[in-house]
């Protein structure tokens, strides 16, 4: 049924994403990548994969954003993977029932048997977080790694979402959004955590954790130690390689 | 956004057949034109055949045909499942209306009934179509509370030109074809003329800065794209018409749509038969081409919100 659950679901499963650790390294894309390809939604076609236009389906992608100019300038990596909306167009959009959202955890999934491939729910989302497989011809997105997560055969430190698993930086969060004194939670409440596009008021269940200030002066960097020619070590260098370039 | 011919020729098609079915069964329902089963046999077979083929064409750009009829299941929540209801449900009137009109040759009692239900369902089946899109939020262009009056509107204007067009070949045109066909091509110009003002007036609706929530750094513009080529979302939602070219087409939609044809129409009132009906031809040509670029803009002038994340500044 694409009508959303009456009662807001008891857990929120969902990931916090922290764009001050994220070093933009795709990681977390490319495995993704890797574990759904072969999990709920397999294949993620792709079209000419080597070639000069490359195309596919991916869950996950890593954009990169210079903000501001001048000295307060800054590079934000921003990964974006479905946000498991809490009041999710994306679901009451599907004509056939494929789109929906758990009222157990608060996952948003399709099932694909049912899906007709009209991509309406992929125009009512606001974030891009759904991609048409045109080889076949249905819809798919993030499952938030339901086969990882609730995975039985994995030992229990695995039983997260493969991007979360792979982050070399720790800058994605996996937790039950849905319970205030989560790890995840705190997190949000610490740190800040915000809504992407509030305004399109879909009630996003990830949430991001925003770039800290600069570290400057007084905590912030050491001044550089002064190469003085007076003497020292430092002086005799300076000498030598003044001496060496003057050759 | 893409503007896929198959949606253009479903939304006009649709929209025309619907037009009219409404605008014929109007007129039979009102004893403004005698129930001659011939000029019945043609209006109920095309505006059928329109219809029918506008839906078919619909789901060709399914990735799934087969299935179509899990469509009709989510009514409850889905635009385009209640349009797919209301599609169905159409059809029953105006089997009523084509029974009673073409086969009995007189549409009264029950068929009378159908003949006042056909109007009310294909505007319902319009205004659905309509709301598909107004439903959208992530595209503030269509999520206007005009959009789905626009639809019915342009429904039964360009209905009621092919209305027009038959009767007049059945030298049959009045005043009263005429006059409809040339209210609904005014109204639907109206209408049209105050959502173009409104869209271009409007204020933006999110921003790079708000898709981000990196604003306070001040202006956000993207370094590095997700990948190397376009993907998806960037065919699918990224299509955009150049302004100068949208400001050229705006005003071929407002001459072929809505200068030419009422001019035609009102004039072929006047005029004998065979200039009559060559007027009314000429008038029904410029219609199909008005609708067609106007559906097309339609599209390719909005502005999805998820852009934002590809350089757009504004949506
Ligand atoms: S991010 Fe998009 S696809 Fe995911 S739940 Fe929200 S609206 Fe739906
Ligand atoms: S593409 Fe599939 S999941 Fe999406 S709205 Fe259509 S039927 Fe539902
Ligand atoms: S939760 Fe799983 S499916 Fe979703 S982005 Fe992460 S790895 Fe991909």
């Amino acid at each position: 049924m694409t009508s959303l659950p009456a009662q807001p679901a008891p857990k929120r499963l969902g990931l916090v994403i922290d764009l001050d650790t994220c070093v933009g390294c795709h990681a977390c894309a490319v495995n993704c990548k890797e574990w759904n390809a072969g999990g709920y939604h397999a294949p993620l076609t792709d079209f000419d994969p080597y070639g000069a236009a490359p195309d596919g389906v991916w869950f996950n992608r890593i954009h990169s954003y210079e903000a501001g100019s001048g000295a307060d300038a800054r590079v934000v990596h921003f990964p974006k993977s479905c946000l498991h909306c809490d009041n999710a167009p994306c679901v009451t959009v599907c004509p056939t029932g494929a789109s929906y959202k758990r009222g157990s955890d608060g996952i948003v999934l399709v099932e694909e048997d049912k899906c007709i491939g009209c991509k309406l729910c992929s125009w009512a989302c606001p974030y891009g977080a759904r991609e048409f497989d045109t080889d076949a011809g249905v819809m798919k997105k993030c499952t938030l790694c339901i086969d990882r997560i609730y995975n039985e055969n994995l030992e229990e430190v695995d039983r997260v979402p493969a991007c979360v698993a792979t982050c070399p930086a720790s800058a994605r969060h996996f937790g039950d959004l849905g319970d205030p004194d989560s790890d995840v939670s705190r997190l949000v409440a610490e740190r800040g955590g915000y809504d992407l596009m509030p305004e399109m008021e879909c009630a996003p269940t990830n949430k991001y954790l925003p770039v800290r200030d600069k570290q400057t002066g007084a905590g912030g960097t050491l001044p550089l130690e002064d190469a003085s020619p007076e003497g020292g070590f430092l002086g005799w260098v300076d000498r030598l390689l003044s001496d060496a370039s003057a050759v | 956004m893409h503007p896929a011919y198959s949606i253009i020729f479903f939304t006009t098609a649709s929209g025309l057949g619907y037009g009219l079915l409404a605008v014929a069964a109007v007129f039979v329902g009102a004893g403004w034109l005698p129930a001659v089963p011939e000029l019945g046999a043609i209006v109920i077979s095309v505006g059928v055949a329109l219809v029918t083929a506008g839906l078919l064409s619909s789901t060709f750009h399914l990735g799934h045909p087969e299935r179509a009829w899990r469509a009709l299941s989510q009514f409850r929540s889905s635009w385009l499942s209640r349009e797919g209801v209301a599609a169905i449900l159409a059809y029953v009137p105006v089997a009523g209306l084509a029974w009673g009109w073409v086969w009995l040759g007189e549409v009264a009692g029950v068929w009378l009934l159908a003949a006042w239900l056909t109007p009310v369902l294909a505007a319902v089946t319009v205004y659905c179509t309509g709301m598909i899109y107004a439903s959208l939020k992530a595209i503030p262009r269509w999520h206007h509370p005009l959009v789905p009056w626009l639809y019915v509107a342009l429904g039964l204007a360009t209905g009621a030109v092919g209305f027009h067009l038959v009767v007049a070949m059945f030298g049959a045109a009045n005043m009263r074809s005429a006059g409809v066909a040339v209210a609904g091509l005014l109204a639907a110009a109206v209408l049209k003329i105050a959502y173009w003002r409104s869209i271009d007036t409007a204020d933006p609706v999110a921003t790079a800065e708000t898709a981000t929530g990196l604003g306070g750094f001040g202006d956000v513009r993207p370094l590095d794209p997700p990948h190397t080529a376009p993907n998806y979302l960037q065919k699918e939602m990224g299509y955009r018409v150049a302004r100068k070219h949208a400001r050229k087409l705006r005003k071929i939609t407002l001459v072929t749509l809505f200068a030419i044809p009422p001019i035609c129409v009102a004039l072929s009132v006047f005029a004998g038969f065979f200039l009559g009906a060559a007027l009314a031809v000429i008038a029904a040509l410029s219609v199909g081409l008005g609708i067609l670029i106007e559906r097309w803009l339609f599209f390719a002038e909005a502005v999805h919100v998820v852009t934002l994340y590809y350089g757009e500044k504004a949506a």
